[in-house]
């Protein structure tokens, strides 16, 4: 018998386990919403198809005005959050469950990882069953990256934020560029509280050492467009340093600066401005002017670090004051000024042309039952001038308001890291000057895919042509709808 | 007499009792999947961003799309010559050192903790095992710094952007992952063959290589069948391993880029259609090489 019973749970066990993996995504990560719902609310059972829901239970969870009281808030990393968690007035968080609350007004995170696409999917999902989801299991608000802005803004799951209550003047201080990022038919879809220009971050003692200055308004000078930079490489190149790092750095210079969008009635459209990066790059590589090295790898950050010869990078305003920051330092946990590593050995200034790098939207999606407490996150966050200049001065992010960034500009502003230089001074000279009216919906598969079809080409492994149709062939399967040459 | 007549029915009873489990299992995961991707992919059905395009009906559309637009002939080149260069030493080296487990004139001490040690690494996961391999041969990984330590090369030798070196690591890690599972196998083959063809073959005076030639080779042959089939099929299905060394990407130049990492790809737009046709075509040719050698193996019995 004992055995019987003993055979019996091994059995089950094992279809348990065969059945385990068979559980619906959308529900797993709509409970880690529900949950805390369930905690907060003390109602019994939040139904997933919630056209079944009583409408006394709605009403329950419903407050004075008519709105839920319940945000869920989609996102792939804690930056947003702790922006809220500090200069969001009146937000207060609770760690032991990761929710936290404005008002009466309980705020979830629904936090999924970018690695692989898996926000995208994700949120994708949940979009799809938004208008079958209980209100508070509904997305409220949701975040998104420049390279894809257009899949949702141009869709009628985000919402005009003039619906929401956001007025032009609410939004005058914005970069011009951080709005067309997320306009489709002329409505603004989205609003951020960072604006991400980029300049070229290069070495002081190197610049000294060849160039004979540090003095970034002279470096600028020898920099200024693509023959002079080419030129200064070779001289790089003499004295035993690289230009750049790798083959991706100064991709987004030229990317950003296109005639036409990706994709153009269907077609995908390589713009003359991305082969010309190409070129640059092959001349780079095959000159030695570059370290063969690609974005993120571990190669790639060593060059900003001690042990560098690199002179420069592009990087963007989070790039410089985070990534380039700590790859600088000789030892990681020690203090970050000068002395520890090339802390303070490096400088800014303008490079060839202007172009933006990252940054983070907010869109408030269609269905929403709390209109105005997305409304008021995004007034305060992206549109009030105190809370961005204060956003600013404690984390150094540069964020979206030309009012508050010309006054610091203008102030006495330092950076330690970069030697003493008021950085702030030149995003706010570049910001203005980035034009993004050239985005598609598609432009981040194009953008991963052309980089990589193209190592290949710099690597010597594939011709130029092989290399495009390599990308040729490689966008259509990500995008069965387009077609190419 | 009648008892055990009834007895005997029971036991018929019972014996197909403990065979549902398995046919209800085959059929929710194995042939309802099987049916509903051939139906799949005589459709046109994906995702363009969140708009859903489709399902259509297009004929076999996919399927020529796959072999006009697609290099999937050179995917499928990808994937068999990769395989060979793993299988090749794997079966080699197996061989051997099966010969030699089993071979009691070798008196070889410690036989347990080296069948353990040749079998360790198929214990680790592929994925990890990818990883690892990743950091160990990247530009400055490790053996690139033993490399230019000893004065063998001067400037890092980059493995993932050479075609060679690529397949090359991808060919050593399944080889590493497998060779100890074949030896095992093969031992337990050479173990059942009649001893006393092996005494006969000593007492007519042959030497070792001679009677591994002209006895345990064609006595293993069912054995070595069986392991070229499963490793075939194996081999079509690689994924795991170069779709984590190159990112999933097949770098370079689409060399390294099995047919399942090229299934895979076809996951981004949720594209059944192409994805199902893809499928397809792997079953029917995993299905003929299977029939195939099923037919040999039957004939030699015969």
């Amino acid at each position: 018998m004992k055995k019987k019973l003993l055979s019996l749970f091994f059995v089950m066990t094992m279809i348990i386990s065969l059945l385990a993996g068979c559980g619906d995504k959308n529900k797993e990560t709509e409970d880690l919403g529900g949950d805390n719902v369930d905690v907060e609310n003390g109602v019994e059972d939040v139904d997933d198809e919630g056209e079944d829901n009583t409408g006394s239970e709605i009403e329950e969870q419903t407050n004075a005005d008519g709105e839920g009281k319940v945000l869920n808030i989609w996102c792939w990393n804690t930056e947003f959050q702790s922006r809220v968690k500090d200069f969001y007035p009146g937000y207060v968080h609770d760690d032991a469950s990761g929710t936290g609350k404005i008002g009466d007004i309980t705020v979830n995170w629904i936090i999924t990882p970018n690695e692989g696409n898996a926000y995208q999917n994700a949120l994708d999902a949940a979009l799809l069953e938004q208008a079958n989801a209980t209100d508070d299991d509904k997305i409220d608000l949701f975040l998104i990256e420049a390279d894809y802005a257009l899949k949702y803004t141009a869709s009628d799951y985000t919402m005009d934020v003039k619906d929401l209550g956001l007025t032009d003047a609410d939004m005058a201080q914005q970069y011009q560029y951080t709005k067309d990022i997320v306009t489709a038919d002329g409505k603004i879809k989205g609003s951020t509280w960072q604006a991400t220009p980029g300049l070229f971050a290069y070495r002081r003692s190197i610049a000294k050492e060849v160039l004979g200055t540090d003095d970034p308004n002279v470096v600028q000078e020898k920099l200024a467009d693509w023959d002079k930079f080419n030129a200064v490489a070779a001289d790089m190149k003499a004295a035993g340093y690289t230009m750049l790092s790798g083959y991706d750095d100064s991709y987004r210079t030229f990317s950003n600066n296109v005639s036409g969008p990706w994709v153009q009635d269907g077609k995908v459209v390589v713009d003359d401005n991305l082969m010309a990066w190409v070129d640059q790059t092959k001349m780079f590589t095959d000159a030695g002017y570059n370290n063969k090295t690609s974005l993120w790898a571990p190669e790639w950050s060593a060059d900003q670090g001690p042990e560098g010869k690199t002179f420069g990078f592009f990087y963007s305003t989070w790039g410089i004051n985070f990534t380039l920051l700590d790859n600088s330092l000789a030892d990681a946990d020690g203090p970050k000024e000068p002395g520890n590593g090339i802390f303070g050995d490096w400088a800014v200034c303008y490079g060839p042309e202007p172009y933006y790098w990252g940054g983070t939207w907010l869109c408030a999606a269609t269905g929403t039952d709390n209109p105005s407490a997305v409304k008021d996150i995004m007034l305060k966050l992206t549109c009030d001038k105190e809370i961005m200049k204060n956003i600013t001065e404690v984390t150094q992010d540069y964020t979206n308001n030309m009012e508050a960034m010309n006054e610091l500009a203008n102030s006495d502003f330092q950076s330690a890291f970069l030697g003493g230089q008021n950085h702030i001074a030149l995003f706010a000279e570049a910001a203005p000057k980035i034009d993004m009216s050239n985005i598609s919906s598609y432009d981040q598969g194009c953008n991963e895919e052309f980089q990589g079809a193209f190592k290949d080409y710099f690597d010597g492994n594939a011709s130029k042509e092989d290399a495009l149709n390599n990308f040729y062939t490689n966008i259509v399967i990500k995008y069965p709808e387009l077609t190419t040459e | 007499m009648s008892k055990k007549k009834s007895s005997c029915v029971r036991y018929t009873k019972w014996g197909y009792i403990f065979l549902i489990p398995f046919f209800l299992v085959y059929t929710i995961f194995s042939l309802i999947p099987l049916i509903s991707t051939i139906y799949n992919s005589f459709f046109e059905n994906y995702m363009s961003g969140l708009n859903q395009i489709g399902p259509t009906f297009v004929g076999f559309d996919n399927y020529i799309k796959l072999f006009k637009e697609a290099n999937i002939l050179k995917y499928t080149w990808n994937t068999i010559i990769i395989w060979l260069l793993g299988f090749i030493p794997q079966i080699v080296v197996s061989l051997t050192l099966a010969a030699w487990f089993v071979d009691l004139r070798l008196k070889l001490k410690a036989k347990g903790f080296f069948k353990t040690v040749i079998y360790m690494p198929g214990l680790i996961m592929a994925a990890a095992f990818s990883m690892l391999f990743f950091s160990i041969f990247s530009d400055a990984g490790p053996v690139n710094d033993i490399l230019m330590d000893l004065n063998i090369i001067d400037q890092p030798f980059r493995f993932l952007a050479n075609v060679g070196g690529t397949r090359g690591l991808i060919a050593l890690m399944n080889f590493l992952m497998w060779f100890g599972n074949t030896t095992i196998i093969l031992m337990a083959g050479i173990l059942g063959i009649d001893t006393s063809l092996f005494e006969a073959a000593e007492v007519d005076g042959a030497r070792a290589f001679q009677i591994f030639r002209f006895i345990t080779i064609p006595q293993l042959k069912p054995i070595l069948v069986y392991v070229l089939i499963t490793s075939l099929i194996g081999g079509l299905q690689m994924f795991d391993v170069p779709q984590i060394l190159t990112n999933g990407r097949g770098l370079p130049n689409n060399t390294s880029m099995t047919l399942i990492m090229y299934l895979n790809k076809h996951l981004f737009s949720k594209n059944y259609g192409l994805g199902g046709a893809l499928s397809v075509m792997l079953f029917t040719l995993t299905l003929a090489l299977s029939l195939l050698v099923y037919r040999i193996f039957v004939k030699k019995e015969n």
